[in-house]
């Protein structure tokens, strides 16, 4: 009998609510999702064995093509797995571009996180253009300092590719200032919605063991009430010197997922003011540090951070010659997919667009 | 390290496992394990040494290599006592890898790097699945069996994950050569052609 009830939908790919190029097989009864299949690869492109092709300085403008919405976070990922394989040091003063840089990223992709879930729930225009409103602010900045505003490829082994110019520092305090502002601006039109809670709150909720075991990272973990940061697990960089909270949430349902990122948001707020006050002058890349025809020694190494969307690592093995021997990434957006027919069973089919939306995956990054 | 590997042994003195070594300036040894205990000590690992985030399944091809050798050797050359050296070429075998990189989000320590091998790169190409231990290591598992072939013994749903199902081959393998044409597919059109060429040809 309930054969002839359920039937099997194809989500994707081309729908306006994968972000993307993703699909999902899924079986419904009625509404109800009883079992859901990820399908992937439609963004394949072997990133991994093109940059094995390729010099270790050329793999740099190619990540910037994995999470695109944030592409200074990987390219700090990459070069410090690089530093770590070949034990160079980094520049003081490239060490707080690098948090600067890395947090305006973290701030776009909340906020964009922000009007992408509100789309996802039917919600379509208003609060996606507010949102890229603040966005494209730091767009701007992204494109004064390093020519593009989203393949940046701006990092560099041992430190940043160029300085900062002229008035760009007063520019970024002076939006810095006014993005708690913004942010209360986004909670107040969002937060009280009625049909938003009730779209949000106790959706797919996880318990944090399962999502430790599922390998989740990020705000995703945290939602669940992790309290597990890169930043300060493994203080990389200078992250060690700033004073900052951790946000967690309580049960890990879609509404702590949401919230969670305008709570980092705020974080990110107060990283940016302490690094842009005591950002020291001098050269932005070591200058021992060999960037064309870098040869590291033979070995291997790990190297990770906390990128908006996860644990973004970059795992390295060098055979002593001008290519990575091996060049493996661990991709946030997958992993935290691992859970999602998990997470999905039982809902209803218009929440499945939800609960992807507050996982935030990007294609590029999934795909490779 | 060093205390995870005794810790290992205090508890499963008959377990294969030993300490690989790193020379990269950033120190992160390894563990390597044999086929048959690796599920027994990813077990152990996350039940008792609090290693619960699995956070980077990675495969490795490691193909085979060729490794010179020169032995010198005292031998009577015309009368005279001569050191003649020869060369000879021996065959280091290949084979797969799985790394596995492991944190302890309890503990705030890590990585350990744990590596299990495949016998070669051919025909015994199973390493046990640690997905029962980690729920993260299944799409990665699946990941390293599309693009290397590793095969995954215990693993729940062990299929392609980027490449699409028909495809043959394994890309990320070193001596993956990558067709002419990735998007040929035989069409009605290659037989006009064909028809097409034969008579310019005969003209």
């Amino acid at each position: 009998m309930s054969d002839l009830q359920t039937i099997d939908v194809s989500l994707g790919p081309q729908h306006p609510s994968t972000h993307g190029v993703f699909r999902m097989n899924v079986t419904l009864d009625g509404e109800t999702i009883t079992r859901l299949q990820p399908v992937f690869g439609y963004l394949h492109r072997n990133h991994e064995k093109i940059a094995e092709g390729n010099s270790w300085l050329a793999a740099m403008p190619y990540t910037d093509r994995l999470d695109y919405i944030c592409p200074l976070t990987n390219n700090w990922a990459y070069a410090l797995a690089v530093e770590k394989l070949a034990g160079i040091e980094v520049a003081e003063r490239a060490e707080f571009l690098r948090v600067i840089t890395a947090e305006l990223t973290r701030l776009q992709n909340h906020v964009a996180f922000l009007g992408f879930i509100l789309g996802d729930m039917g919600a379509w225009g208003t609060a996606l253009m507010y949102a890229f409103r603040e966005r494209e602010k730091i767009l701007d900045l992204f494109e004064s300092l390093t020519g593009a505003r989203m393949m940046c490829n701006y990092m560099r082994f041992g430190g940043c590719r160029c300085d900062l110019p002229p008035g760009w520092l007063d520019a970024t305090r002076k939006l810095v200032d006014g993005f708690p502002a913004f942010l209360d601006e986004m909670e107040a039109l969002l937060n009280g919605n009625e049909i938003l809670l009730a779209r949000l709150q106790g959706v797919a909720p996880l318990s944090a063991a399962r999502a430790i075991n599922g390998g989740l990272s990020g705000p995703v973990l945290r939602a669940s009430g992790v309290d597990y940061d890169i930043r300060k697990a493994d203080g990389y960089g200078i992250y060690s010197r700033f004073k900052f909270r951790v946000p967690r949430g309580v049960v890990g349902d879609c509404f702590d997922r949401f919230m969670l990122r305008v709570l980092e948001a705020r974080e990110s707020v107060e990283i940016l003011k302490q690094a842009i006050a005591g950002i020291p002058d001098g050269p932005v890349v070591n200058p021992k540090a060999k960037q064309r025809g870098l040869r590291p020694p033979a070995g291997e190494a790990y190297g990770r951070i906390e990128g908006p969307k996860g644990e973004l690592g970059f795992y390295l093995i060098s055979d002593g010659g001008d290519k990575p021997f091996r060049f493996r990434i661990r991709p946030p957006s997958l992993i935290n997919l691992t859970l999602l027919e998990e997470l999905c069973l039982g809902t209803k089919l218009a929440d499945v667009m939800v609960i992807l939306g507050s996982i935030d995956i990007v294609l590029g990054e999934v795909d490779r | 390290m060093t205390g995870t590997l005794e810790a290992i042994r205090a508890a499963m003195p008959s377990a294969g496992v030993e300490l690989v070594n790193n020379p990269s300036p950033c120190g992160q040894h390894s563990l390597r394990v044999e086929r048959k205990d690796a599920l027994a000590v990813a077990e152990f690992l996350r039940d008792r040494l609090g290693y619960d985030f699995c956070s980077n399944v990675s495969g490795v091809d490691w193909p085979t290599r060729k490794v010179k050798e020169t032995n010198t050797k005292k031998e009577v050359v015309d009368g005279v006592e001569k050191e003649v050296k020869t060369t000879t070429e021996r065959d280091v075998p290949g084979f797969l890898e799985v790394v596995y990189h492991l944190y302890s989000i309890s503990e705030n320590s890590g990585p350990l790097t744990l590596r299990v091998r495949t016998g070669d790169r051919e025909a015994d190409v199973s390493v046990p699945s640690l997905t029962p231990v980690w729920k993260s290591a299944d799409f990665q598992e699946r990941e390293a069996f599309d693009l290397f072939g590793i095969r995954f013994d215990g693993h729940p749903d062990l299929r392609r994950i980027l490449m699409w199902d028909e495809f043959a081959d394994f890309p990320m393998r070193k001596d993956y050569v990558p067709p002419d044409d990735f998007e040929y597919e035989p069409t009605p059109h290659d037989e006009i052609l064909a028809k097409v060429k034969a008579r310019t040809e005969a003209a």
